[in-house]
């Protein structure tokens, strides 16, 4: 017999994380998707958006309307919102170094349309540690950022108490290859940076400290482990708890829940069968949504293609469909906590509470998160576990079914369409945002503009809070790259450490040992015979931050003895020809994970050609699809690696005999 | 061997180089690096076109060391700045360590990062290095290639992690070698102790924005100095630089200017660079032929006199040497042919 409606939860909120092409194609995806029982939205931006450039600006280039909407300024904000109450609506958007500008446009927009701030709600990711560490969109450094999120913070808890101002990410560092422990540590490290440096701005009163701290949400990750997930939410809860208690007196109960959202795991996402993604994607949902103690407040599920590009509004339905099975037919909601008095799960949580203490007390002995991030700290940790990792895979430690085993597979029908199973972006997108943006120029008061942004740039050295400034910026119609700008002329520019330089860890980072010693041996060989040692360029092209497939690569090429320059991410495809040349490298690997590769691999071999590099080889790697992959071959790129190719041996064996062959020299073939 | 790489005509190279292209630079560092046996004889050609008067009288190349997290990059890149904006071209070599050899060798360069602008310069080359386990910290090549960028760059800059030797080494590549301390490091108490403060002309403090600690380590290192008294003209000046708030750069590159000066003014700026050349094309001799070919040309002493006879062609006289080698290992060997 059903159980009576009222003795259900209430579900957690539904969104999906979309956005794409324009304000108004997007706009239409989010009506569709609410009228599909979507309860919430969560707004993908662009990368440009994301970094604080105008989609006119050179670094924008082949990036606009590609990961998410391009929001340039109001005008934009309206239509994305078109048709949609702001006052009824929970809105989050993920959205870190330029939170206080997207915040400023929604508030400015809500003002326009007669709403109250006090009446909004929803969440800024504004979190940017991890994006020093993983997803790399920061634009300031650290100093001048954490303020940033500071003062969104006491913004917010004066004037729009609903708003979730930050979400502390522990999401992108599960991405980045962090355990369950250090994913504890390094976000709980993050949260207390934040919460400390609100009190240190003075701007609220001792006694409403409670309220700012009850405001922090996080935003966490659920892996296909999902017994462990489960528990590792449960020991967040618990360390939340204790920590808001000792460290900043919460006394109230309800104002230390550890309230958490959560995207499940793209990492494990394979590309390979892709079809067994929607298991993996379910069982990962189950961790987050079992223990009613642990339970998520929001979900947003990764459609099943994601690891073969942008997933299609049936795709996303599929996600959204996963979560309402799980909600509205399953029995789990007609339960307590149904994990309470399981001696099992009580010993994990307890192992991982201790490993995080441990991990905090390592970090604050260093000074702290911030400190830890400047000095390599966390990044080398993080770039060991994720080769650990790796090499798991490789030797088939760690079973991924589809990649490692069971390879064997029937042809998915699922991928048989004509659209290769994935979205595409409107080609069209860049050129019409261009002049959107440039006709909004025109027609807007340059004088308040030029008011606006002397404003903010005053309160941005005063130390003033800028948030009152930059929704007057957001309503004189300032574009999202003039803002970047001003505060980038104030607080200037970060190049965060690349996490590359760990030491070689004598043989246990580096998968099979034979493999290895044989690699070696080849590249040494090669070198002799070419009369230098092997040297590679990895080239992050463009706007995208993700960092970890390049990092891996160029420290893998280091340890089978190539001389590897990496320069790190957000370089113009100038700069990658320009480094080729003067590196006298042997070969160039790119990584693009942003969907712009078409655009940047074709700018990066004209720009070789130009310097008579037209000879040097290329390979490219990312979430390309397999039409484009070829494409990109017909273009003269020698090999394109995609998630599938999960070996980073056989893809330095690769690389080997493709400068051999460009050296005259016979391919050694596979390894042994 | 057979012939599997294209490699360039050297002297038409050295007219490319010296009219500064780019890609000319990009190729003749490349030979100069090449271990081939052909692309030996083309490097010892490539240098000998490049030789000549100004050579020896042109140019400033500035040996830039301490130890690691002094902050050497970013003071470089200050330093650039300041170059660049005074319309003066750089050349920079910036050396990084190899992993052990049984481990592979490899090696991450990571400077780039830290040193290059934002945007495209046509004023600025940067090559990086790997050390390659060489003894003294600083790969062979490094001599060759920071030859190679004098003739074409007003200022050539090596850069360098001090670990022990690497500042013995760096002494005979530079005109100006400088060392980056950085404040009330253990590091640099050492190196104050250990002797090798004789090497530096030049000390910079980094992180002067820290304040008192660098004021001290400034002193300390100011007591020390001058009492080595190499060159008894020379003041061996101390300055206080902060890379971040970009403080003091301008004193620190008057202090480089007025060293170049004064190693000019003294008559000294050609001979040392004329040692050094002759110290690395002895050493590149032993490591290609062993000391048995050092005897087969007359052994050390005579090899520098020979050197020494014409000065402004020491590359066309190694070559000489070499090929002076390889006829008595043929004439040894015969038939057979050296480099099989």
């Amino acid at each position: 017999m059903p159980a009576a409606p009222k003795d259900r939860d209430q579900p957690w909120l539904m969104r999906t994380y979309s956005g794409h092409s324009s304000a108004k194609a997007s706009n239409e995806l989010y009506r569709t998707n609410l009228a599909k029982g979507q309860t919430g939205l969560s707004v993908a931006f662009d990368l440009p958006t994301q970094t604080g450039y105008d989609a006119d600006s050179p670094l924008a280039r082949g990036e606009v309307g590609k990961v998410g909407v391009p929001i340039s300024h109001i005008e934009d904000m309206d239509q994305l919102f078109a048709e949609i109450p702001l006052d009824k609506m929970n809105t989050s958007m993920t959205i870190n170094a330029t939170a206080a500008w997207l915040l400023s446009l929604y508030v400015g927009l809500a003002q326009r349309r007669g709403i109250a701030p006090s009446q909004l709600s929803g969440t800024t990711q504004n979190d940017i540690i991890k994006e020093y560490l993983s997803r790399g969109t920061y634009i300031y450094p650290p100093g001048p950022s954490m303020r940033l999120i500071a003062d969104t913070i006491n913004y917010t808890v004066k004037h729009v108490p609903k708003w979730n101002p930050t979400n502390v990410c522990s999401y992108h560092l599960q991405e980045a290859g962090a355990t369950p422990v250090q994913e504890l540590a390094y976000a709980l490290c993050t949260a207390m940076a934040v919460l400390d440096r609100v009190k240190a701005s003075g701007e609220i009163e001792a006694q409403a400290f409670p309220q700012v701290v009850e405001r922090i949400s996080f935003f966490v990750n659920a892996g296909i482990r999902f017994v462990e997930e489960c528990c590792k939410l449960r020991a967040f809860g618990e360390l939340w708890d204790q920590l808001t208690l000792t460290r900043y007196q919460v006394t109230d109960p309800k104002l230390r829940r550890f309230r958490y959202g959560v995207q499940v795991n793209s990492l494990g996402l394979t590309e390979a069968q892709p079809e067994n993604n929607v298991q993996r994607i379910v069982l990962e949902m189950l961790a987050v949504v079992l223990s009613k103690r642990a339970r998520a407040r929001a979900i947003q599920l990764p459609a099943w293609n994601e690891a073969m590009g942008l997933p299609r509004p049936w795709d996303q339905q599929w996600a959204l469909r996963m979560q309402q099975v799980m909600a509205f037919e399953t029995d789990l909601l007609e339960y307590g906590d149904i994990l309470d008095g399981s001696p099992v799960i009580a010993a994990k949580v307890s192992e991982l509470i201790e490993g995080a203490r441990r991990e905090i007390e390592n970090v604050e002995a260093q000074g702290g998160i911030i400190a830890a991030i400047e000095s390599g700290y966390i990044k080398r940790e993080l770039v060991g576990s994720h080769m650990d990792r790796l090499r798991a895979i490789e030797s088939g430690d760690l079973k991924i079914i589809g990649v490692n085993c069971f390879q064997e597979t029937a042809e998915s029908p699922l991928t048989l369409g004509g659209d290769g199973a994935i979205m595409k972006t409107d080609p069209a997108a860049e050129r019409e945002q261009i002049e959107r943006l440039q006709a909004h120029r025109r027609n807007r008061n340059d004088a308040e503009v030029r008011a606006a942004l002397q404003a903010l740039t005053d309160a941005a050295k005063s130390g003033e809070n800028v948030m009152p400034g930059s929704i007057r910026c957001a309503l004189a119609g300032v574009s999202t790259g003039e803002w970047g700008d001003t505060l980038r002329a104030v607080f200037g520019e970060f190049r965060p450490p690349t996490g590359i330089d760990i030491a070689i860890d004598s043989r246990q980072v580096l998968g099979k040992k034979d493999q290895v010693s044989e690699l070696r041996e080849r590249v040494a060989r090669t070198g002799n015979a070419i009369g230098r040692p092997l040297k590679l360029l990895v080239g992050k092209p463009g706007l995208d931050g993700h960092s970890n497939g390049a990092e891996q690569v160029a420290v893998k090429a280091r340890d089978v003895g190539f001389e590897v320059v990496y320069d790190g991410i957000r370089l113009t495809p100038q700069q990658i020809a320009q480094a080729a040349q003067e590196e006298g490298v042997h070969v160039v690997g790119l990584s693009i994970l942003s969907g712009s590769h078409m655009e940047l691999v074709e700018s990066v071999l004209q720009e070789l050609r130009s310097r008579d590099l037209a000879n040097l080889p290329v390979i490219a790697g990312g979430i390309i699809p397999r039409e484009d992959a070829e494409r990109l071959v017909a273009l003269g790129v020698r090999a394109v690696y995609t998630p599938k190719d999960f070996s980073l041996n056989a893809i330095m064996g690769d690389i080997v005999d493709l400068v051999r062959e460009c050296n005259g020299l016979e391919r050694l073939g596979l390894l042994h | 061997m057979t012939q599997i790489v294209d490699l360039p005509d050297p002297e038409q190279l050295a007219l490319r180089i010296l009219r500064r292209e780019r890609a000319a630079v990009a190729s003749g560092l490349n030979l100069l690096d090449n271990k081939l046996a052909e692309a030996r004889n083309r490097s010892a050609r490539l240098l000998a076109a490049l030789a000549g008067e100004h050579w020896l009288k042109d140019g400033h190349l500035i040996g830039i060391t301490g130890p690691p997290g002094a902050g050497k990059s970013s003071l470089v890149a200050a330093m650039i700045r300041e170059w660049r904006l005074s319309g003066r071209s750089v050349g920079v070599l910036a050396v990084d360590p190899s992993s052990r050899p049984e481990l592979g060798g490899g090696a991450l360069l990571g400077d780039r990062i830290r040193i290059k602008h934002a945007s495209y310069d046509e004023g600025l080359f940067i090559r990086s290095l790997a050390n390659r386990n060489q003894l003294g910290g600083v790969a062979n090549e490094v001599w060759p290639m920071s030859w190679l960028m004098l003739a074409c760059f007003d200022i050539v800059v090596i850069e360098t992690v001090g670990v022990g030797q690497t500042e013995i080494d760096i002494a005979e590549i530079g005109d100006t070698v400088c060392y980056v301390a950085q404040p009330a490091s253990g590091d640099t108490i050492q190196y104050l102790k250990s002797g090798i403060i004789e090497i530096p002309d030049i000390f910079a403090v980094n992180k002067a924005d820290l304040g008192a600690a660098a004021h001290k380590t400034a002193s300390e290192i100011g007591r020390s100095a001058p009492r080595q008294d190499r060159r008894e003209d020379w003041d061996y000046p101390v300055c206080l630089v902060s890379a971040t708030t970009h403080t003091g750069i301008t004193a620190m590159l008057e202090h480089c200017d007025r060293h170049r000066s004064f190693l000019a003014n003294a008559g000294w700026l050609d001979k040392l660079r004329l040692r050094h050349q002759r110290a690395w094309v002895v050493r590149l001799l032993k490591e290609e032929f062993g000391t048995f070919g050092l005897e087969l040309l007359g052994g050390r002493h005579l090899i520098g006199q020979r050197l020494s006879e014409n000065p402004s062609h020491q590359f066309a006289e190694y070559e000489r040497m070499r090929k002076h080698i390889f006829s008595r290992f043929i004439s040894i060997n015969q038939p057979g042919s050296p480099t099989t």
